[in-house]
């Protein structure tokens, strides 16, 4: 039979080993679920998992959708580590987006090299400005930052909708719910001729590497670790939950900003009200599936973008729905969540003796 | 004639009450016992699209209620398996149940957006909602009567029954009710349940009374502000009762204003009310802090292994 002992010690192996395992599992079960639902499971799989890695001609688009995830989560994963719950990312991504459009708008007419990181640090701003509100009310008020970061996210959509639809629609644009496209200065320059490929990816590697160091190497992550842990040894140690709980949540907020910043002035290059893509959803699973390690979300954002992009390959191939992403990656943190099991338990089969 | 529309008003607010009261009271049973579920907006949108998907295929609307439940039982169940059973994290696996129901129900619902069925239909034959004032107490649906008894049921079950007070127990200390051989996570497996039903039950109630149609993201948040109507409600059946009726009347408000054609406000400023006013209300919650997180059930969002 089954024996379960619990591990006096999570096994490291089984911590890196889980989300591999994951992976297959979750390949296994949506072989069986979309066979049961009348569609080429084997197919569908191999399309969402393994075609997009095989075809170089798909790799720019793995970098361009895993660029915004890696950035997201990255900022996430910190405040996981602390115990702070931010769920409303994609409100903080939109509100980036939304800034940065503000300062594009302006500057419409002009030139030069100072446009872009002026955007970037409107972004920035935008998406921590969105995540202070929560912050302020978790330290001042003790109310629950999951479920403000998350309201927060219904507004920015709403207002996102109101900007495109009233006062921001392209004068220029048959009435149609859309900005003006970004000028030459307001756009970021493709990084490989004629296609998407654009600055994100290589910050989105930097931002990885510093957070690794931030986390790793720094007293700073290691409160924020220790607040998440041991929540009173942290308060004897001298560390301030309160400012763990402003720094993580600022961070993560400025991040998404910077994301949905790159998104607005790369692939879309104006603001539509199909910008809400749900990156900042998805990106939890990123940050789950990276074991909350910067460099392990590098790994968990390059899986989660094979499933965008295997996702419309399947669309063709399998005649997949599009909604088969998003049930294919809820699937996969469910069964990750599963297999987190094993770094806590040794599982074994015994044979009962009578 | 101002009889008619203030009775009008009234049975707007009850409907969009009604699947928010359901689904909180739901949550506020599990987290009695101890577990906080994020999973409520997935279990929603779950039994909205299942609840629609056997309403359409088989004519009754009741087929339809009841597969809703079931199919919020059944993704509760998922959440208690990983929570209880193999001890995963509450807030992630809840988050997890969200993003799936997002997705699941996008998936089983594709073949369903834009087909109609048959609004469920007031309970009682309509000669006794000829009055206004009596339509105001008899022209309600089914569901609303039964939310309005599970208030009534879950207050008396949690304060007066035995089994509630076990079920306190469990919440406010594990250990301890363990210790004195009650068992925890079967306890824990009931209450998950039953949040999921009444999510799920909540959720059909747009698929079949409000709206009557599917469309992806159907219940717009409606979960999560079920979730902060628990804390509103300081875990209390009957503040809970209060809360919900007056976020009721903050959306009717809304689709009063919306339809009264009001231009000085954009359409996009009037649909961030509910969410701006649940951020309000946490707030003042906290404010007020007699009435604020020491209601919360002691043993809230921590797993339970007995070994």
């Amino acid at each position: 039979m089954l024996e379960w002992r619990r591990r006096r010690e999570p096994s490291t192996l089984m911590l890196w080993l889980s989300p591999l395992i994951a992976i297959g599992l979750t390949m296994l079960l949506g072989m069986i679920v979309f066979t049961a639902m009348g569609y080429n499971g084997f197919h569908a799989v191999e399309s969402i998992f393994v075609t997009p890695f095989l075809e170089p001609q798909r790799w720019p688009d793995l970098g361009v959708k895993a660029a915004p995830l890696v950035m997201i989560a990255l900022g996430l994963a910190i405040g996981f580590r602390a115990n702070v719950w931010n769920i409303g990312a994609e409100g903080q991504y939109i509100m980036g987006a939304i800034a940065g459009t503000g300062v594009a708008l302006v500057t419409h007419e002009m030139t030069g090299w100072w446009i872009l990181p002026a955007m970037a640090l409107a972004g920035v701003l935008g998406g921590m400005a969105w995540a202070a509100v929560p912050a302020f009310l978790r330290v001042r008020l003790q109310v629950s930052e999951i479920l403000t970061s998350l309201m927060l996210t219904y507004v920015a959509v709403q207002a996102l909708y109101y900007l495109v639809r009233g006062p921001w629609k392209d004068p220029d644009g048959f009435n149609f719910p859309q900005t003006r496209m970004f000028g030459a200065d307001q756009t970021l320059p493709a990084m490989m001729e004629g296609s998407l490929v654009h600055l994100g990816i290589p910050a989105a590697l930097l931002i990885a590497l510093v957070a690794w160091l931030l986390m790793e190497k720094t007293t700073a992550g290691y409160a924020v670790k220790v607040v998440g842990l041991a929540p009173a040894a942290a308060r004897h140690g001298g560390f301030s939950a309160d400012r763990v709980t402003w720094a993580t949540l600022l961070a993560s907020g400025g991040l998404a900003g910077l994301a949905g910043l790159f998104e607005a002035a790369g692939p879309f290059g104006q603001l539509t009200p199909q910008f809400p893509t749900g990156y900042g959803f998805t990106a939890i699973i990123v940050a789950f599936l990276g074991r909350l390690n910067p460099l392990g979300i590098v790994f968990g954002g390059i899986v989660l973008a094979a499933t965008y992009v295997g996702g419309e390959i399947a669309q063709t191939t399998v005649r997949l729905p599009q909604a088969a992403t998003g049930m294919f990656q809820a699937l996969l943190l469910f069964v990750l969540l599963a297999t987190d099991v094993l770094v806590k338990y040794r599982i074994s089969w015994r044979v009962r003796v009578a | 004639m101002t009889t008619a529309i203030l009775v009008s008003i009234l049975m707007t607010l009850v409907a969009a009450s009604t699947p928010i009261l359901l689904a909180a009271l739901g949550e506020l049973v599990t987290e009695k016992a101890g577990v906080l579920n994020l999973g409520v907006e997935g279990m929603m949108l779950c039994g909205a699209v299942a609840g629609f998907a056997v309403a359409f295929s088989t004519g009754s609307t009741m087929l339809g209620l009841i597969a809703a439940m079931a199919a919020g039982v059944a993704t509760a169940m998922v959440f208690a398996v990983l929570t209880l059973s193999l001890t995963a994290n509450q807030v992630a696996t809840g988050l997890a149940l969200t993003i799936f129901g997002i997705g699941a129900s996008s998936l089983i619902g594709a073949g369903f957006v834009g087909r109609t069925i048959t609004r469920l239909g007031p309970v009682f034959p309509a000669a006794l909602s000829e009055h206004p004032w009596l339509r105001a107490v008899f022209g309600h649906d089914i569901v609303v009567y039964l939310s309005l008894a599970l208030v009534l049921g879950v207050s008396l079950f949690l304060r007066r029954t035995r089994p509630g007070l076990i079920l306190r127990a469990v919440g406010e200390n594990d250990a301890s009710a363990h210790a004195i051989g009650y068992p925890v996570i079967a306890i824990r497996y009931g209450a998950i349940a039953f949040g999921g039903a009444l999510a799920g039950l909540g959720g059909a109630y747009f698929s079949l009374a409000l709206t009557p149609m599917w469309a992806d993201g159907l219940t717009a948040g409606r979960g999560w502000i079920a979730l902060a109507l628990v804390v509103f409600a300081a875990w209390k059946p009957g503040r809970l009762l209060l809360g919900a009726y007056l976020f009721g009347a903050v959306m009717t408000l809304e689709l009063q204003a919306k339809a009264a054609g009001v231009t000085w406000l954009a359409p996009e400023l009037l649909a961030m009310t509910p969410y701006l006013a649940t951020i309000a209300v946490l707030t003042m919650m906290s404010l007020g802090r007699k009435t604020g997180r020491q209601h919360a059930p002691a043993c809230l969002g921590k797993n339970f292994s007995a070994s």
